[in-house]
């Protein structure tokens, strides 16, 4: 084992640092991002001019979107998961614009390059990736949430058009998109999963109407997508006709990897810990309580297995060896390590987590609050821990398949 | 960044796995553990012959001075096959003569303890839960111990005890050799029936002074810590494997019971804790030789991570073999009292995690 990344790639870090040394500068740095531009789940990310100036010049570098053809936009390189990860920490240092965050570059643009035409990537691709373009997506329904494929939104061919109704729900940043990528039903006599088509919507169209959702937390971090008689072009569908399914699939994988991460654990922790050293319970700081101190331990244990977890998965992914097992339980262990996270802040706080978030009186002002809260959330978010356990059981287990899900 | 083993550590994890699936199955571990000493001498030299006992010593004392990543992989292996006898014990008095620093009573033991013509143990745990090396009531006067010392591994087999006590100077190690006057040393009656305790009694029992102080106590424990993480870790996949097994095999009502989705995610929450407890055990025993300064924070925290977890594994898995896994004759329990021992010796998850916690500065 070794855990340094070596000589070669420090060379490279410090290319990478020279390079943010003469095209980022300090005062560049200090520039905030509009409160609109802050993802749901993730930091803020400016996409105005300087840094979309910036963001060219640092694909051309082949720093970002290598994932993604030159000819699209994209910095084509080598998948060399340590230089992305030098890369991804030098930028963050420099506090300069990486790569964007949601579900536009990290679900959409790989779903294009895979399935989509000609026409399609050039035309959104690029667009895409420096923020110009934005997406959401809409794939949930009231009435389809873990069982995705029975989704009943329909749409009907007429001319070169599909007209589509339905209504979408849990659609991230519809308020602010400008396309939505989104499942539809337009073989209605089809088994469900050869029924659905993935096709473009553009937001503009008439018949969409957004209403935000309100969460439990209180914001409005989603919205509901009413669609009426919304008339869209077939040239919008991805891949071909009826096969929206087995497209979305390449995209769901990408959402998995995304939620997966264990950097978001480790700010609330630390948040915890925080908490725990500066709050009085029972007479004491918390941290000296022993229930509460072997928990913190326990939890801290748990996020450094996670930690050290990422370093395996990187390792096997350079090797270019299967991730089998080690990758189907991430988004299970950190979602439910951010739940575990999150009541133990409760506990912390002891009798004020009757105090909610914004009440001066209670610790921190009960910024942690919405944290405990939003823990169910991401548990929730992108397959349920049910459906990652059906999962992690059936793929990495070999046990066989739900009977109702084989129908 | 390579936080994998390497292809000579996957070579000495196989030829380990391989020796163990022929020469120890639970026929014979049931038949070591029915024996007056739990040892059978003939496996043990099979392990020596393997080159186990030498995998963490340095050249100079005539080992393969390979890593503690590389003894940990041989503990996980054997607790994988729940293999009785004496490693355990021994690789911590060979640790102990190391980290001592007495480069002479190490020349003159090592290689006893490395070709199976003698067999050691460390002796630290006390009386009333005390692992603590400040804490030890065990006292050296002049060249004789006096004290008592609990769960020591195979006390009444070995013949050469490296026992933690204060002397004048403060804690350090001791040498004892079997037979010595004043040593009594009694089985207990212990939940592990692959692995001995023993309780063992000093009375002004004659004893080399080994040197090492605090340091060299704690560097031991550090150690044992990593090896009985990695243990469990073996036992989890044991388990994990044959409750998967059983779920693809036994029917009832009409289906083999893994087709339910109540016992598909019992085992897919195993299968999940599994995975990143793994690179815990790994990186403590990473740790312990490349980031010293981290080495005994991540011993501990992966010592009760991975011997909790062991503790659910034996249960949850019980439960899902439904009545057979409650028989005697079903292999099962021989793990679950592993994870008994794994519990227990050192301290346990509570001990190392307040421990933690004062480590960090908590």
């Amino acid at each position: 084992m070794d855990l340094s990344f070596g000589a070669e790639y420090e060379k490279f870090r410090e290319e990478v640092r020279a390079f943010l040394a003469a095209s980022w500068s300090k005062e560049d740095a200090a520039v905030e991002a509009p409160p609109d531009e802050r993802a749901t789940l993730g930091g803020a990310v400016r996409s105005d001019a300087r840094a979309t100036e910036f963001r060219k010049l640092a694909i051309e570098r082949g720093y970002l979107y290598r994932h993604v053809p030159k000819r699209y936009g994209g910095g084509e390189g080598k998948a060399d998961p340590i230089e992305q990860a030098i890369i991804a920490e030098e930028f963050k240092n420099a506090k300069a614009p990486h790569e964007m965050i949601g579900q536009g570059p990290s679900m959409l643009v790989p779903t294009l390059i895979e399935h989509g035409t000609e026409e399609q990537k050039q035309k959104f691709v690029e667009g895409t990736l420096l923020g110009k373009i934005r997406w959401c997506q809409g794939y949930s329904e009231p009435g389809a949430g873990s069982d995705l494929a029975s989704l009943r939104t329909k749409g009907v061919r007429d001319g070169d058009d599909w007209v589509i109704d339905g209504h979408k729900i849990w659609t991230s940043d519809a308020q602010h998109a400008d396309w939505m990528f989104c499942l539809v039903r337009t073989e209605p006599d089809a088994p469900k999963h050869d029924g659905i088509s993935y096709i473009l919507i553009d937001m503009k169209t008439p018949g969409i109407d957004v209403r935000p959702l309100r969460q439990m937390t209180g914001t409005a971090d989603f919205n509901e997508v009413f669609l009426e008689g919304v008339r869209v072009p077939v040239t919008n569908t991805v891949g071909k006709r009826g096969q929206g399914w087995q497209v979305s699939r390449s995209t769901l994988k990408h959402e998995r990897a995304l939620i997966g991460g264990a950097s978001i654990n480790r700010r609330v922790f630390d948040g915890v810990l925080m908490l725990a050293m500066s709050t009085t319970l029972r007479g004491q700081p918390a941290i000296k309580d022993p229930l509460i101190r072997t928990r913190i331990v326990e939890l801290e244990a748990k996020l450094r297995a996670s930690e050290y977890h990422g370093y395996r998965q990187l390792t096997l992914s350079v090797r270019g060896e299967d991730q089998g097992m080690a990758g189907l339980v991430s988004k299970l262990y950190a979602t439910q390590l951010g739940y575990d996270i999150g009541k133990l802040a409760m506990d912390v706080m002891g009798d004020r987590s009757a105090l909610g978030n914004g009440e001066p009186e209670a610790p921190f002002g009960g910024m942690l609050v919405p944290a405990y809260m939003w823990s169910l959330g991401v548990l929730i978010a992108g397959g349920a821990a049910n459906i990652q356990r059906n999962i992690i059981a059936e793929r990495g287990l070999g046990l066989p398949r739900d009977a109702a899900q084989r129908k | 960044m390579n936080f994998g083993l390497s292809q000579d550590q996957v070579l000495l994890r196989d030829t380990i796995r391989r020796f163990l699936d022929e020469q120890c199955p639970t026929t014979r571990v049931r038949q070591v553990m029915e024996s007056d000493s739990g040892h059978d001498a003939a496996l043990w030299s099979g392990l020596v012959d393997l080159g186990v006992t030498g995998l963490y010593v340095p050249a100079e004392y005539g080992g393969a001075e390979l890593e503690l990543l590389d003894l940990a992989l041989a503990a996980e292996e054997l607790g994988y096959n729940a293999t009785p006898g004496p490693f355990l014990g021994n690789a911590l008095a060979q640790i102990a003569l190391v980290e001592s620093g007495n480069a002479e009573l190490a020349l003159q033991w090592m290689m006893q303890l490395l070709d199976g013509s003698r067999i050691g143990t460390f002796a630290l745990g006390e009386p009333d839960g005390v692992w603590d090396p400040v804490k030890l009531t065990t006292r050296a006067a002049g060249d004789e111990l006096s004290g008592t010392k609990a769960l020591v591994p195979y006390g009444a087999l070995a013949d050469l005890l490296i026992v933690a006590a204060v002397g004048d100077d403060g804690p350090g190690l001791w040498l004892v050799e079997k037979g010595a006057a004043g040593l009594e040393t009694k089985d207990y009656v212990g939940n592990d029936l692959t692995r001995r305790l023993s309780l063992v009694r000093l009375k002004d029992t004659p004893a080399v002074p080994l040197g090492g102080g605090v340091a060299a106590i704690e560097r031991t424990r550090d150690a044992g810590c990593v090896l009985i993480a990695a243990d469990a870790y073996g036992g989890c996949r044991r388990m994990l494997e044959m409750a998967t097994g059983y779920a693809k095999q036994r029917e009832q009502f009409g289906q083999i019971i893994g087709a339910f989705q109540a016992v598909k995610h019992q085992l897919a929450n195993l299968a999940c804790e599994l995975e990143p407890a793994l690179s815990l055990w790994w990186y403590a025993a990473h740790a312990f030789d490349r980031a010293k300064d981290e080495a005994p924070h991540r011993a501990a925290i992966a010592k009760a991570l991975l011997t909790d977890t062991y503790d659910r594994f034996a249960r949850d898995t019980t439960e899902l073999h439904g009545g057979i896994g409650f028989t005697w004759e079903f292999d099962l329990h021989l793990w679950f009292r592993r994870a008994m021992f794994d519990r227990g010796f050192l301290g346990d998850a509570t001990d190392h995690r307040l421990r933690a916690a004062d480590l960090a500065g908590w």
